[in-house]
């Protein structure tokens, strides 16, 4: 068997590549994990959502062999995670939320390494490597030490490792934790590459903005249960759909704005900061209809927009609690 | 069974790639065995009195078999820092023989005791040791410091699992193997010592093993302790690994 082609599966591709049904992890009193259902779909990506404790790293850990579950079924790939262990393994591939490689080894060797693990020749493990640190942009230190590779350096050496035998179904643990911003969209890019070539994927993030770039399909995940699945814009859409700000030239004009935009409105328009506030049902022509309703009602208009819902919103709306703060503003410059 | 032998050569690979960029572990393995032979020869061996034999003699032996119990610690350090970095969990995620991950290590070790071995045989020549027995004996001789050395290896990897960082590792190591190896015939003979440690040394599977080795090098009356020597060995595996593979799923699985 040559582990480096990449595996056919045995399921037709309409099956999902992964599939959970009442998984449930206790350690003593705590419920990591407490009945947790989902599915992802061949070739796209299921972004597991949640914040710190939240069981993201549990599920991931019993979905890649490292844990029996205490109850519920697991397939991927068609395989069964508990009873087929050991052949499960060979269609996935892990980039756990600590960086994993060994830190004495350079970062082919590495590579070279996990390659001949999956059971590829050492020659093909070596061409495999050459031409991964190359799409990692690690050409220049593949020679070097893990332990003098930086934070980010080191992040992608993990996710390539993870990718030594083009495995059809990837996990990844908090992927661009700790990362900086360019080395965040340097990643995004390249998972966005994997999925376009028809890897499946799951990923775990406390980023919703990550989640929300990525994912194809959102479960959020709160004390080891679902609370929200969806794609993202289903999950914004229940915060309450878009919403448009009208910044007035006066701010006297403001009971006119509010008579003439009623009728567009989901909810009763506020005005906040010398601006008119509302949802609107929809968003195409929106602003156009706006400043017909306003104009003719000779309200002046210094500047409008519609702003679409984040997941913090999100978030907020379905847990009653904010995800956890950034502790710098990486968020701002990573979606600029 | 293959995926097994392959896999641990590429683990055993692995460990020995790893462990010249490891300066500390390597000084570790070669210059301080020198250090302490000099030590032991020129400070207190004239103080020691072994009737039938020139210090550098009894001592070399013996200072080999400390050397290579303590060989596993390399296995030890190195699984609980695997255990520690979360490596282990890549390990367990691949379609490799997790059987492997314990038989490298210890694999590895026997290469590096056969470094510290020759470091400490060629020092020995350097300042006065000299084999009193035929190329035969001498080789059997080296087969069995090799297997106490295996032995030990899973000694060590049962106790670096039973701690959670690779220097509590070290320093349980050091408490529990150290003094074993002291209170033996490594060093001094056992009857200078008082009744009660005399008792005990001469029981330790450390003095049977160095009482082979001068049975085997040194011409020295032999009666039991060379099979005594590869029974206990046997036995340390027998008992260690199995507790090694316990303790290391219950880690790995944590
Ligand atoms: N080995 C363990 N023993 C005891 N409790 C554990 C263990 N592993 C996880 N837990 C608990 O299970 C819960 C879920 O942990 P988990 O690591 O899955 O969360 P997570 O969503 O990955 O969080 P983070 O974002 O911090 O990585 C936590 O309350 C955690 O303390
Ligand atoms: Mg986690």
């Amino acid at each position: 068997m040559d582990s480096a082609q990449r595996r056919t599966s045995p399921q037709p591709t309409d099956a999902p590549a992964i599939s959970v049904r009442g998984l449930v992890k206790t350690y003593g009193d705590v419920r990591a994990v407490d009945g947790v259902d989902f599915e992802v779909r061949r070739g796209t990506v299921l972004g597991l959502l949640g914040p710190n404790g939240a069981g993201k790293t549990t599920t991931v850990r019993m979905l890649t062999t490292l844990q029996k579950p205490d109850a519920g079924e697991l397939l991927v790939d068609g395989i069964d995670a508990v009873a087929d262990a050991a052949k499960l393994r060979e269609h996935i591939g892990l980039a756990g939320q600590n960086a994993s490689v060994d830190e004495s080894l350079t970062g082919s060797e590495n590579i070279v390494m996990f390659g001949r693990l999956y059971g590829m020749s050492r020659k093909n493990a070596k061409a495999r490597a050459t031409r991964l640190l190359e799409q990692f942009q690690l050409s220049d230190a593949a020679d070097r030490p893990v332990k003098n590779y930086s934070g980010g350096m080191r992040r992608r050496l993990d996710l390539a490792a993870s990718l030594v035998a083009e495995p059809p179904v990837l996990f990844l643990d908090e992927p661009t934790t700790g990362l900086d911003p360019r080395s965040r969209l340097d990643l995004w890019e390249v998972i966005e590459q994997l999925v376009a070539g028809g890897t499946t994927v799951l990923l775990t993030t406390q980023y919703l903005d990550e989640a929300d770039r990525l994912a194809d399909d959102i479960a959020v995940i709160d004390h080891g249960k679902v609370i929200a699945k969806g794609t993202p814009d289903e999950l914004k859409a229940r915060v309450g759909g878009e919403r448009l700000v009208v910044a007035l030239a006066d701010e006297a004009s403001a009971p006119d704005a509010i008579a003439a935009l009623g009728p567009m409105c989901t909810d009763t328009p506020v005005v906040e900061d010398g601006a008119v506030k509302l949802y609107v049902s929809r968003r195409e022509g929106a602003i156009v209809e706006a400043v017909r309703r306003l104009d003719e009602a000779g309200v002046g208009v210094e500047d409008i927009g519609l702003h679409r819902p984040t997941m913090d919103d999100v978030f907020l709306a379905l847990t009653g609690h904010a995800a956890e703060e950034r502790t710098d503003d990486e968020t701002e410059e990573a979606t600029a | 069974m293959r995926r097994l032998a392959t896999d641990t050569m590429i683990m055993a690979e692995r460990n020995l790639v790893r462990l010249p960029r490891n300066p500390d572990l390597f000084t570790a393995f070669t210059i301080q065995p020198i250090m302490f032979v000099l030590l032991f020869v020129y400070v207190f061996g004239g103080a020691i009195s072994t009737p039938g034999y020139d210090y550098v003699d009894f001592l070399i032996p013996g200072i080999i078999v400390q050397n290579i119990a303590f060989g596993g610690f390399i296995t030890a350090m190195g699984l609980a820092e695997d255990l520690n970095r979360g490596l282990i969990d890549r390990f367990r995620s691949l379609p490799m023989s997790r059987a492997a991950l314990l038989a490298g290590r210890t694999l590895s070790d026997v290469a590096t005791n056969t470094l510290s071995m020759v470091i400490l045989i060629v020092t020995g020549l350097i300042i006065g040791f000299s084999f009193n027995a035929n190329i035969g004996e001498i080789l059997l001789g080296v087969v069995l410091l090799l297997f106490f050395g295996y032995a030990f290896s899973w000694v060590f990897a049962f106790l670096g699992m039973l701690v959670t960082t690779p220097e509590a590792a070290n320093s349980l190591g050091f408490m529990l193997v150290f003094p074993l190896t002291f209170i033996s015939s490594a060093f001094v003979p056992t009857e200078s010592m008082p009744s009660a440690l005399q008792w005990f040394a001469d029981v330790n599977p450390f003095t049977v093993v160095v009482d082979a080795m001068r049975a085997l090098w040194l011409g020295a009356p032999a009666g039991n302790d060379v099979w005594g020597a590869f029974v206990w060995s046997a036995v340390i595996i027998v008992v260690f690994a199995p507790l090694a593979v316990w303790r290391y799923r219950a880690a790995a699985e944590r």
